[in-house]
């Protein structure tokens, strides 16, 4: 037992601001994608034709049964001994992004089922092609009443974005872990961590009940 | 003498929600057998007047007395729990929406308290839930749950499980104004069997005929207060409040 | 597809599997009993007591998961707590999921009617008595399933302490990969067996709500 010193914290502040910075590029790139992915998985498997669908559903069905980390080892060390060399930190936004879209595309879809068919028949009566309204008329507002749960995805994928430190990302809990290596202070560096994703999670938290008010005023 | 004194009692009772005064100091007692209708307009403080005497809701100021014994008491925080919880079972209460328990059967519903809180066995409680049931008209639906049963028969079963603990008194908080029209008269037979057998009873009530019909005493409230009260004849005949008057005629209107 | 390869590595994996399973059993376990211990503090009438649940319940889902295990494993020895990596795996991802299910405790308890609690009152019973036999009965029913989701996001969560060589399905998945070079074979296997704990578990869970959630 060595005691507690949160004093020696400070000193290391640029190399944990920079692993701070990292966190949140990742996430918001991650999050991002993981929407747009979800409802392009979403489209596929309640419109494509069954040659793609079912391969979009085994895939969804495979992502949705596994652990992100064991994806994120299948990405970075797996697809490289076939040839495809990934960065690492594209590695990490790929497998941060693929998984949730999994969960997003499931959202979305039960969005659109809810949706009025009355919709989709007024805008095909206006001569909207069937793709096109789904894209301008369909996804808009289905979209919206998905918020809150789409919103509970992005709080979870903040959190799990550390785990691309096991890949060797700088971000937060690698910046901590590299400070650790030279300073032998676990608790002190990781209790600080953790203080500064519970910040983030705040903001987060504000930022979509932000998004929740305005998407509850334009309903 | 023990008979003279009053069943139920409540001096001077009042109650706040936030700023909003909702009993602004009640008095009133019901007597032995006596059977009390409580009418006046929505929101006038009929049922925390109610709730207040069976201590579902605390009152801020006065005194709620049943059989001689203090309900509202000051003690502390164990002794007031084992206290009301024993005062409880002296009094049955209906509830507007039934509130029966849905995981269990209509006879599980009615014994349970018997069974857990006196101890009683659980062949001598099936057999005190079948008279209760007779009593109500149900004996038949002992077994079914009460997703199976229509709202009437919900609130009959309802009164049996409060008369399953023998209660001195029962208060009724609107008893069949969730029911379809047609349902309220089964509900409203029921207790005047009750009233035939001499219960004491408190009846909040919208049902102005039934209160005629049923009631010793009326009492009308208004805004957190007791506007006027009397025998039934004298206050539906000839009620002596402006107040009592515009409301009465309303109903009658109405 | 290098099938000999997948017959070769199946036993090994298998036997990674039972530890994740056994992982998650006894996360499950330890986070079922703080989780309700953390929902009665959440649903009580001390204002301290209701604080310290939702501070509980507020910084377990504010912080990552890995970042707790980190702490325990890694951080515990400087504050004199030691555990073996499996152990502290296991109550690290108890104590987390118990944030969730404590939630899902309480959702389930304030979702039956107020009336409920305020019948058994009026028939004489104690706060703890109506808790026990009318309103947790109705409130299990309700718990089945979102406790079901905890259950399953735990199962996918034990790979996490993969990254402090508890030797569990990921961990292996991980070695293997780096030494056979042969990543999909490597992840089919493995996909497979956390697939039928997911899925398994998931129908495990259907059926339970089916059958008592759906009845009177
Ligand atoms: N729990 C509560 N919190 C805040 N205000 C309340 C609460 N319960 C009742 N009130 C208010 O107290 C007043 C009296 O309510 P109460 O339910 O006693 O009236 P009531 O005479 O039974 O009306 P009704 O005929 O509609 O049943 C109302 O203004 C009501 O809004
Ligand atoms: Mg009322």
């Amino acid at each position: 037992m060595q005691g507690l010193d949160f004093s020696i914290v400070p000193e290391y502040w640029p190399l944990i601001g920079k692993g701070l910075w990292w966190t949140v590029v990742i996430s918001t790139a991650s999050a991002v994608l993981s929407v747009l992915a979800g409802i392009g998985f979403a489209l596929l498997v309640l419109y494509a034709s069954p040659v793609v669908r079912y391969p979009v559903r085994l895939f969804m069905w495979l992502f949705m049964g596994t652990p992100l980390l064991l994806q994120l080892f299948l990405i970075y060390f797996g697809l490289v001994q076939i040839g495809i060399d990934i960065p690492a930190i594209w590695s990490g936004i790929i497998a941060l992004s693929l998984h949730f879209a999994v969960y997003n595309a499931d959202i979305f879809r039960a969005g659109i089922a809810a949706l009025d068919k009355g919709q989709t028949e007024a805008a095909r009566s206006l001569g909207f092609g069937a793709w096109r309204t789904r894209i301008y008329i369909v996804v808009p507002q289905a979209v919206r009443g998905t918020v809150p749960a789409v919103g509970n995805m992005m709080i979870a994928l903040l959190k799990e974005s550390s785990i691309v430190s096991m890949i060797g990302i700088a971000e937060l809990v690698h910046s901590a872990q590299l400070v650790i290596s030279e300073t032998y202070r676990p608790f002190e560096f990781y209790l600080t961590a953790a203080a500064l994703y519970y910040g983030l999670n705040l903001i987060l938290e504000a930022v979509l009940r932000g998004i929740e008010r305005k998407v509850e005023l334009s309903r | 003498m023990n008979d003279t004194r009053p069943m139920i009692e409540v001096r001077g009772a009042r109650k706040f929600f936030g700023p909003l005064e909702v009993l602004k100091g009640i008095d009133f007692s019901v007597a032995r057998g006596q059977i009390v209708a409580v009418i006046g307009p929505s929101g006038s403080g009929k049922s925390t007047l109610l709730r207040s005497i069976n201590h579902l809701e605390t009152l801020d100021g006065g005194e709620v007395w049943l059989d001689g014994v203090q309900v509202n008491q000051k003690l502390d925080r164990r002794s007031f729990e084992r206290h009301i919880n024993g005062v409880r079972q002296q009094m049955g209460m209906v509830f507007q929406h039934f509130n029966l328990f849905p995981h269990l059967n209509v006879a599980e519903n009615i014994t349970i308290a018997p069974i857990k809180l006196k101890g009683m066995a659980k062949a001598e409680a099936r057999a005190l839930a079948l008279k209760m049931l007779d009593k109500v008209g149900l004996a038949d639906k002992i077994d079914a749950f009460p997703a199976r049963l229509s709202g009437g028969q919900k609130q009959r079963v309802a009164i049996a499980r409060a008369l399953a603990m023998q209660p001195k008194v029962m208060l009724f908080d609107e008893a069949t104004s969730a029911l379809d029209p047609e349902l309220v008269d089964e509900v409203n037979l029921v207790m005047k069997q009750l009233a035939s057998e001499h219960m004491t009873m408190v009846i909040v009530t919208h049902e102005m005929r039934f209160a005629a019909e049923v009631a010793d005493r009326v009492i009308f409230m208004a805004d957190g207060a007791v506007v006027e009260e009397g025998s039934p004849a004298e206050f539906f005949r000839n009620p002596k409040q402006e107040r009592t008057r515009s409301f009465l005629k309303k109903f009658l209107n109405g | 597809m290098d099938i000999a390869l997948i017959g070769r590595i199946v036993p090994v994996f298998v036997q990674a599997a039972w530890t994740t399973v056994e992982l998650s059993l006894l996360s499950l376990a330890l986070g079922l009993a703080v989780a309700a211990l953390v929902a009665m503090l959440r649903l009580s009438h001390v204002a301290a007591l209701r604080f310290a649940g939702a501070a509980y319940v507020s910084v377990f889902r504010g912080t990552p998961a890995l970042i707790q295990i980190f702490l325990l494993y890694f951080g515990g020895p400087q504050v004199g707590i030691q555990f073996e990596p499996f152990a502290a795996g296991a109550i690290a991802l108890g104590l987390n999921i118990a944030a969730y299910m404590a939630e899902s405790i309480r959702g389930g308890v304030l979702s039956v009617d107020r009336g409920q609690m305020e019948a058994a009152r009026s028939l004489g019973f104690g706060e703890g008595q109506s808790m026990r036999w009318i309103v947790l009965p109705q409130a299990a029913k309700l718990m089945i399933r979102p406790l079901g989701v905890n259950a399953v996001a735990l199962v996918k969560g034990t790979a996490l302490v993969a990254t402090i060589s508890v030797v569990e399905l990921t961990y292996t998945a991980q070695r293997f990969i780096g030494s056979t070079y042969k990543p999909f074979e490597i992840f089919a296997v493995t996909a497979v067996l956390y697939m039928i704990m997911v899925y398994g578990l998931t129908l495990l869970i259907d059926r339970l709500d089916r059958a008592y959630a759906g009845e009177a």
